[in-house]
């Protein structure tokens, strides 16, 4: 105990410091351990034999030559593995008739997609892994593949005959029957008979893959009866739980270990076949086995993300109030039912309403089954498509209405004064502020200048179209409270756990069980816990990743680190300070209630006299003079479950170029306005919204997994998959707005999906809205040159042409918003005859 | 990505290199030339031959000289020094602006241009300027060496007039001393093939287009000349309309491919477009 001048009474606060990312000194100076870095001694490997068809009966194995060839220890089929590898675990049964095919890790008597493993090589060399794997001879006869998404919901081929139907689970949000707002057949009707205005659109979300940096990989050591598997995963908790009840391994027998992890964006949020099969072959073998894939196996084996068909009925007033919304979805599973993949869909169902106002909403899900790659959580899950479906919808809507499309939305939108606000779908939004946001989003984009340009290019004609993208958003991060996941049927808690370890030196070690992988949350991390404890930043280790290290966790994934993960380390750095208080009062020989902690350090009030962290620890350390009845320990641990969701929001906007004669879609300008809540570090949240951006755009303009009629991966590499590099995006605008969020100490909402979430309807809305007034009313994504040109051949432009730019451009030329409206969306006779015009498919 | 296994060789001259290719039977040879394209293509398994023989370690197949009126690439000349050689920026602007486009930095500094070539990829950048340039192709055999001109080199789609026996060892060009130059390259992402592309020199005369030539890329199996346009381009004042009207018969014709990227009436729309920007900037008319 010391009268202190070692250390500033009042250090400087961390959180908030745009501070580098602690872990970059070793990842990007080549001294990361990748799950593929690892070499075992007596490490064997593996090699894997993929169907080369979509849908096809497997009638015989010959594996004779490749266990003869070089360096090949052993073969395994389906057959050799069918009574231990179990069936791959669905964990997200979202309504009880959920329907479930078997799912064997390698296939036994059929294949239902092209990529899907029928046999495993393992030798001493991966290059005779390899080798061998060419020999193995596989028969099968081919079945008809079921592709198309809309044709397989109506069962005309069934692809898994025990089910009887490709159709997996039908789940639908009324709010009628939810009491959280009207009946939306009644509602649309209703909007019918007033002569409101109903818009009907059916969009696509194409299907996209993860492209994580890092291909998946696994290492498995079994040792005795310990059984350690290293895995290029997300989620290393749940993937114990999960593999030991897939597999009936004792679950303390099995340690998983995720080392440095290149990536996920919700892509090794999975338990994959390969992970089963190197786990079983290392079992059998009683030897270390590596298993890592190639990029190409990467492209058509793991899972694929979106993909849906989305019937959208929006039901307005003519002065663009919103009465209703229906929504009506058809999602690709793929082949099988992946982890969550039955699941992210129905997020939806919370997400569709977003920021509005909704008299009357229904959402209707229903999952198929096709022969292709299976789908599951890919960055925003679920959100990304429901933001996309009613942003795309309120543009829409306000090209009906000859409305400008920014009003309408603030016409509908929930004002800042309203919150907290409890949406049509049930949520109780806590804090947020839209009309902040956009109109600094507005003010960076130079808005009205770009709509004055927008309409010099359309009146002179200009080869080169301009448009203006619009996109608000909201979306439930903080993945979750555990009683809600229950209600959703969901086969865990969203709880996370963490704990902290006083050193007796004075060091802290922070173990978390939100596992990174590529994040930054050995930064943030120890700039929370720098702050409560009043440690120095370089005193703070933070440990993770390991199931005997961080023995408690539900992982990364949904936005839900700081939020739920960071919370968590604040309740256990909480304990901690709570534990320390008696033992400082002992020492200083006051009254506990007498002292007060800041800084670090115990001090009684009124005096001098203080204690500090270090000092307290080493004395818990030595345990010489403890309170009666202490245990010799500050370390604690905290868990902890979020009451509700936490709902950042933001406003974006993209100015468009479309080039007429080619089709060629550029993004000129982008701008976004996020309000992620309180930031911690403004460096890392800004790199999470600039990838964010990126991989949302990537979907609007370049990304999309394509099969051909044989169900074969056609953009099964880099070649064909346009994954956009720096050189293809601008500079991007970004600014913040904050609410505190009210759900955690620390008012977070969480940062890693929104740029995704947000960016992809902006694009879209702003090609379109440079080509409307050209009759364009709908582009598919992405928005491959191609189709561009092609919407523009099939296209009739808008009776008269004095379109105006901004669909109906109010406030920029109100002398001309008449003609304006004759052009825009093509309502030309009037208000009266709109309402049946605007039903029709004008695409 | 794991190729086959396969034997290596790299030879320390031609004439040792000749050897090796000539002496297989019925070995599968396959001759690396930068490696750009070729090891892909084995890490894929789409190829497996039994012998890689390396052009690195022989002397005298880099450089980029002057010999009388022509000016000489060696054919292991990579695009980076290609694009950054001031003999080609003097006299062969072309070039240097296709080399420039060629995917990304890395394989600018391992891809050759003659690798490229004899790979004869249809959507490869060096292709189309390289028959549009009228330059010569120095083949070394084991009877010699021999040379042909670029409008009988591309064959067929991955084919060229290198026979399995024989190696490309030089491109030898006439001189487009003060040529205006466009490579006008079409793609969806930077690092990306080209879906189609257009390059352009044009010599100019006061203010029209004295004479100009134009070949395109990825439009058929081989890079096509478009020399009817060449014609109608002669003499053609350098304006949008006037160009426009000389390019517009361009596609005609051609049988482009079809793929995720576009059919072939797309890219006949794309390869009228580009042609007239191609033309124009070539010009100095943007």
């Amino acid at each position: 105990m010391t009268t202190t001048e070692a250390r500033p009474s009042t250090p400087e606060k961390e959180v908030g410091k745009a501070r580098t990312r602690k872990e970059d000194q070793r990842l990007i100076t080549g001294r990361s351990r990748y799950t593929d870095s690892i070499s075992l001694t007596g490490m064997l490997h593996l090699a894997m034999v993929r169907s080369p068809f979509a849908h096809a009966r497997i009638t015989g194995i010959d594996v004779g030559a490749a266990k003869a060839a070089d360096g090949v220890i052993a073969v395994l089929t389906g057959a050799d593995l069918a009574d231990t590898q179990g069936s791959l675990p669905n964990a997200w049964p979202i309504v009880p008739e959920q329907k479930a095919p078997a799912h064997p890790s390698i296939a036994v008597d059929t294949v239902n997609f092209a990529g899907e493993v029928v046999a495993a090589v393992v030798a001493r060399t991966p290059q005779a892994a390899r080798d061998a794997a060419e020999l193995v001879d596989v028969d099968y006869d081919e079945l008809a593949p079921v592709l198309d998404l809309a044709e397989a919901a109506t069962d005309a081929t069934v692809i898994h005959p025990d089910l009887g139907t490709n159709v997996s689970a039908h789940f639908v949000f009324d709010s009628a029957q939810a009491g959280t707002g009207g009946d939306v057949d009644a509602a649309i009707e209703q909007t019918r008979a007033d002569g409101g205005v109903v818009v009907e659109r059916t969009l696509r979300q194409n299907r996209l893959i993860p492209a994580f940096m890092e291909p998946r990989s696994w290492v498995c050591d079994p040792t005795g009866d310990q059984i350690v598997l290293y895995a290029a995963t997300q989620i290393p908790h749940v993937l114990r739980v999960l593999l030991a009840l897939t597999l009936g391994i004792s679950e303390s027998k099995l340690r998983i270990i995720a080392p440095d992890v290149g990536g996920g964006f919700g892509g090794k949020l999975q338990v994959n076949p390969e992970e089963v099969i190197t786990l079983l072959a290392a079992t059998r073998l009683g030897k270390p086995v590596k298993y890592t894939e190639t990029r190409s196996e990467s492209m058509v084996a793991a899972h694929h993300g979106r993909d849906q068909i989305q019937k959208l009925t929006m039901s307005a007033t003519r002065d663009g109030k919103i009465t209703g919304f229906k929504v009506q979805l058809l999602a690709d599973m793929g082949a099988y039912l992946a982890v969550l993949g039955g699941g992210v869909p129905a997020l939806g169902a919370f997400m569709f309403n977003a920021i509005y106002k909704i008299p009357a909403y229904q959402f209707d899900l229903t999952t198929v089954f096709t022969n292709k790659t299976w789908t599951d959580a890919y960055r925003g899950a679920g959100r990304p498509e429901a933001t996309f479906g009613v942003e795309r919808m309120l543009d829409e809507l306000a090209a009906e209405l000859a409305m400008e499309p920014l009003e309408l939305r603030q016409l509908n939108w929930i004002k800042h004064e309203e919150f907290p606000f409890t949406t049509v779908s049930g949520l109780q939004y806590d804090s947020g502020n839209y009309e902040a946001a956009t109109a600094k989003a507005k003010e960076l984009f130079g808005y009205d200048e770009l709509r004055a340009e927008q309409q010099r290019r359309r009146e002179s004609g200009d080869p080169v179209q301009l448009g203006i993208g619009i996109s608000t958003f909201t979306e439930m991060c903080g993945l979750a409270p555990s009683r809600i996941l229950g209600a959703l049927a969901y086969a865990a808690g969203g709880w996370e756990a963490a704990s902290i370890r006083m050193l007796p030196t004075g060091k802290v070690e922070v173990v978390t069980g939100s596992t990174p992988h590529g994040q930054g949350h050995e930064t943030a991390w120890s700039q929370i816990v720098a702050d409560q404890l009043g440690v120095p930043f370089e005193d703070i280790e933070v440990l993770h990743g390991d199931t005997q290290i961080a023995p408690k966790g539900m992982d990364t994934y949904g936005s839900r680190s700081l939020v739920v993960g960071g919370q968590a380390v604040i309740n256990a750095a909480q304990k901690v300070i709570e534990k320390a208080k008696p033992l400082a009062a002992h020492l200083l020989e006051a009254s506990a209630d007498d002292l007060e902690f800041a800084g670090g350090k115990f001090t009684v009030k009124g005096t001098d006299t203080s204690i500090s962290m270090p000092e307290l620890a080493f004395a818990a350390f030595a345990a010489h003079n403890l309170p009666d009845g202490m245990e010799p320990s500050l370390d604690s641990e905290a868990t902890f479950d979020p009451v509700t969701f936490s709902f950042p929001h933001g406003t974006h906007l993209a100015a468009m170029e479309v080039d007429t004669e080619t089709g060629m879609v550029k993004l000129r300008k982008y701008v976004c306005v996020d309000d992620i809540g309180n930031v911690v570090n403004p460096l890392i949240a800004e790199g999470q919204v600039h990838g964010g951006l990126a991989q949302g755009i990537a979907q609007a303009m370049f990304e999309d997994a394509v099969f051909d009629e044989q169900g074969t991966l056609v953009s099964g590499s880099f070649v064909d998959y346009l994954v956009p590099s720096a050189a293809d995006l601008p500079h991007f605008d970004t600014a913040m707005t904050t609410t505190p969020s009210t759900t955690n100490t620390l008012g977070v909402k969480g940062v890693g999906e929104a740029g995704t979430i947000a960016s992809t309807p902006a694009i879209v809305n702003g090609a379109i809205d440079a080509v409307r007034h050209l009759g364009v009313a709908d582009l598919p994504m992405p928005l491959s040159p191609w189709a561009v040109w092609r919407a523009l051949q099939g296209a009739t432009p808008a009776s008269g042409s004095a379109a105006a730019a901004g669909t109906g451009l109010g406030g920029n030329d109100p002398g001309g918003t008449e003609s304006a409206r004759m052009g825009a969306g093509g309502v030309a006779d009037g208000r009266d005859s709109a309402s049946d015009k605007t039903e029709g498919d004008r695409a | 990505m794991i190729p086959a296994a396969f034997d290596y060789q790299a030879p320390a001259s031609v004439e040792e290199a000749l050897q090796l290719l000539s002496g297989g039977g019925d070995t599968e040879i396959k001759v690396l030339a930068g490696g750009q394209s070729l090891l892909p293509v084995l890490k894929m398994r789409l190829a497996a031959p039994d012998l890689v023989v390396d052009l690195a370690k022989i002397p005298g197949l880099t450089g980029i000289r002057e010999d009388g009126d022509r000016i000489v690439v060696g054919a292991m000349t990579t695009h980076h020094e290609v694009a950054n050689d001031p003999l080609v920026a003097e006299h062969l602007l072309l070039l240097q602006e296709a080399a420039k486009t060629v995917a990304d930095p890395q394989v600018r500094h391992r891809g050759t241009l003659g690798g490229a070539l004899v790979h004869a990829d249809p959507a490869g950048d060096l292709l189309a300027p390289v028959l549009a340039l009228d330059a010569e192709l120095v083949i070394s055999g084991a009877a010699g060496r021999r040379t042909v001109p670029a409008a009988e080199f591309f064959q067929g789609l991955f084919t060229t007039a290198v026979g399995e026996d024989e190696i490309l060892t030089e491109i030898r060009f006439p001189r487009h001393t003060g040529w205006g130059a466009r490579y006008e390259k079409f793609t969806r992402v930077v690092q990306q093939w080209s879906v189609v592309s257009v390059a352009a020199s044009v010599r100019m005369d006061g203010g029209a287009i004295a004479e100009a030539v134009v070949a395109l890329t990825n439009m058929g199996s081989t890079p096509i000349r478009a020399s009817s346009v060449e014609q109608a381009l002669a003499g053609c004042a350098a304006t949008a309309e006037a160009v426009g009207a000389a390019v517009a018969g361009v596609a005609e014709g051609t049988s482009p491919p079809a793929d995720l990227n576009g059919d072939a009436d797309y890219r006949r729309q794309l390869a009228v477009v580009l042609a007239r920007r191609a033309v124009l900037a070539a010009a100095g008319v943007s």
